[in-house]
């Protein structure tokens, strides 16, 4: 099946920066893809030329079968964009606002249904304006999908918000995978991009520097494993046996190992507390987190 | 009695201010009928759906609200209680304040509000989202302008209505297409000079002084406030180049009790048309969705 989104040697350059440095990306249909780097990366750059806000200096971009420089009514359609910054709609309620949208459109979804679909219910008849941070973006959101579109452009959904308003945001965007949706999500938080892509590609210095699903970004699947634990009293990591002292990474109280096949490793540390009669109450296995392979990738770039 | 409506309009503005988070029930727009939605029904239902929710934005802004509807209102009681309401000639001085006034509110409406809002809508990435819809420029453009017609001639109406009640002013008769003709082209002439210049302001903050700077001094060469029979003769030609005048003109034309015909000045339609087609072309030409300030 054709990708809803393809780029090919994207470049954009500024002056003699290149903002966006050659990218290739595909993102398939029904995927929530998430686009993530550190601000200044090139990932607003990237999405608003796949919005056709912008435009290129090299490179091929198709986003729905159409090159988004030329994205006329019938395309702008079938796509739907949350930007960075956008106010509501001066003096309009909630519901007035999507029925002025869903004017826009050919097809337009339900007004009440779409308002139940990111939580505004209460809120139907307060103005734009006057909403909170959380719940202006949420009103974003309603307004990208009033049409009912194939694809949507999340930029930077979260920024700014607390907690609970995130987890409720993310909840939302959650839902758009129900109804079938293609979504292209900025964000600058990896914790966003784990708990809800399908799909990563980081991005840093305008380059694509790890693509993969949040499971196996960066080789994380592949990565030194950490095994932790805290030994009783009177008992030193140099008691362990020699096949784990040589991975020991470091003992502050609690001792650390790292290695890449951590079940042997950990099979003969509990041989070795068992038969010693030692329990570990505290023993943790476990891989880097996303976050330490994404500070990894980011950290030597500009 | 109107100082006194006055208040009341004063006192129900203060009173949504008040209570910032419920919608002010006196403006509701009636419930969106089902069916095809306004783009599927053509270009003209898609205008007069943009327009009525545009009218309630301006009716819900308390800035808007006064500056569009009260201020010119404002404005004629005090010319009339100042100036004196006396006979010059057999006709009473408030026989020249309306139209001079209804000038002032055809730009109210026409071009200050709409550089203002345009500039804002357009800095803080309202235009920008409606960007990311189907909706075409002209849609909106056209939208904008139906609006703004719409309230000048209702504050145009009062005007008129409070002068005659108040004030004794003679209502033109035969002379009504004279008044009509030209705040209807005057009021399109200055929406559209108001979307070509807000493609020249760079931030929301500028765009209110830079009207004032632009309108005040047009105001009083132009016939809005003091009769340009008083003017030296060069400052009369200088303002003749702008359309200020010409609306101005064509409304005192209409008004004035010598005024044979339908009362048109073709002469000031003229230049307005010319202004108009300047305004228009480039307004489509350099219209921009996009904030100038943004980063990134």
């Amino acid at each position: 099946m054709e990708p809803v989104v393809s780029i090919q040697g994207l470049r954009k350059r500024y002056g003699h920066v290149d903002a966006v440095a050659g990218i290739d990306l595909e993102v398939q249909r029904g995927e929530i893809f998430a686009f993530l780097g550190p601000n200044g990366a090139g990932k607003t750059t990237t999405v608003e030329i796949l919005e056709g806000f912008r435009t290129r200096s090299e490179g091929e971009v198709n986003v729905l079968g159409v090159d988004p420089a030329k994205g006329d009514a019938a395309w702008r359609n079938r796509v739907g964009a949350v930007l960075q910054e956008s106010n509501a709609e001066p003096g309009l309620t909630v519901r007035e606002s999507l029925q002025l949208y869903s004017g826009y459109y050919l097809e337009p979804r339900g007004i009440d249904e779409t308002i139940a679909l990111v939580g505004l219910e209460e809120k139907a008849d307060t103005i734009g304006t006057k909403l909170s941070g959380g719940q202006r973006r949420r009103l974003d959101v309603a307004l990208a999908l009033i049409g009912d579109p194939e694809l949507i452009f999340l930029d930077e959904p979260t920024t700014g918000f607390d907690p609970s308003a995130r987890r409720t945001a993310w909840h939302v965007i959650d839902g758009l995978r129900e109804l079938g949706k293609t979504v292209f999500l900025t964000t600058h938080y990896m914790d966003e991009a784990e708990q809800l892509a399908d799909r990563i590609a980081i991005i840093a210095g305008g380059r694509i520097v790890a693509e993969g699903t949040p499971g196996t970004l960066g080789g994380r699947n592949r990565m030194a494993a950490t095994i932790r634990f805290t030994l009783p009293e009177g008992t030193g990591a140099a008691d362990l046996p020699p096949e784990l002292r040589a991975l020991l990474a470091g003992e502050d109280g609690r001792v650390t190992l790292t290695t890449d096949t951590p079940l042997v490793h950990v099979h003969a540390l509990t041989g070795w507390a068992i038969d010693r009669g030692i329990d570990l109450p505290d023993l943790d296995v476990r891989q880097p987190t996303l976050e330490e392979v994404y500070l990894e990738l980011t950290r030597s770039e500009p | 009695m109107i100082l006194l409506w006055l208040w009341r309009r004063w006192r129900r503005h203060r009173a949504d201010a008040a209570e910032p988070d419920a919608a002010p029930t006196a403006f509701r727009p009636t419930p969106i009928r089902e069916g095809p939605s306004a783009a599927a029904r053509g270009p003209l239902a898609l205008v007069v759906h943009q327009a009525r929710y545009d009218l309630l934005g301006v009716l819900r802004n308390g800035q808007s609200r006064f500056f569009t509807l009260i201020l010119p209102i404002l404005f004629l009681v005090i010319f009339c209680s100042v100036f004196g309401n006396g006979k010059v000639h057999h006709v009473r001085l408030s026989t020249t304040y309306v139209p001079g006034i209804s000038a002032l509110a055809v730009i109210a409406s026409s071009f200050v509000n709409l550089v203002i809002s345009i500039t804002a809508q357009r800095e803080t990435g309202v235009l920008k989202r409606r960007r990311a819809t189907p909706i075409s420029a002209w849609i909106l453009i056209a939208a904008r302008t139906l609006t703004a017609l719409g309230t000048s001639l209702v504050v145009v109406a009062v005007l008129l209505a409070v002068g005659r009640v108040a004030y004794g002013v003679k209502l033109p008769t035969s002379t009504i297409p004279g008044v009509a003709l030209t705040a209807v082209v005057g009021s399109v002439t200055f929406c559209v000079l108001a979307y070509a210049l807000t493609t020249a302001i760079s931030n929301e903050d500028a765009a209110q002084p830079m009207v004032q700077a632009i309108m005040l001094p047009l105001y009083f060469i132009s016939g809005v406030f003091i009769a340009t029979s008083v003017l030296p003769g060069w400052l009369h030609h200088v303002a003749e180049v702008f359309p200020v005048e010409h609306l101005a003109d064509g409304l005192h034309h209409a008004f004035s009790p010598g005024a044979h015909g339908s009362g048109i000045v073709w002469s000031d339609i003229g230049v307005l048309g010319i202004w108009l087609a300047i305004g228009l072309a480039v307004a489509l030409r350099r219209f921009s969705w996009l904030p100038k300030t943004a980063s990134g």
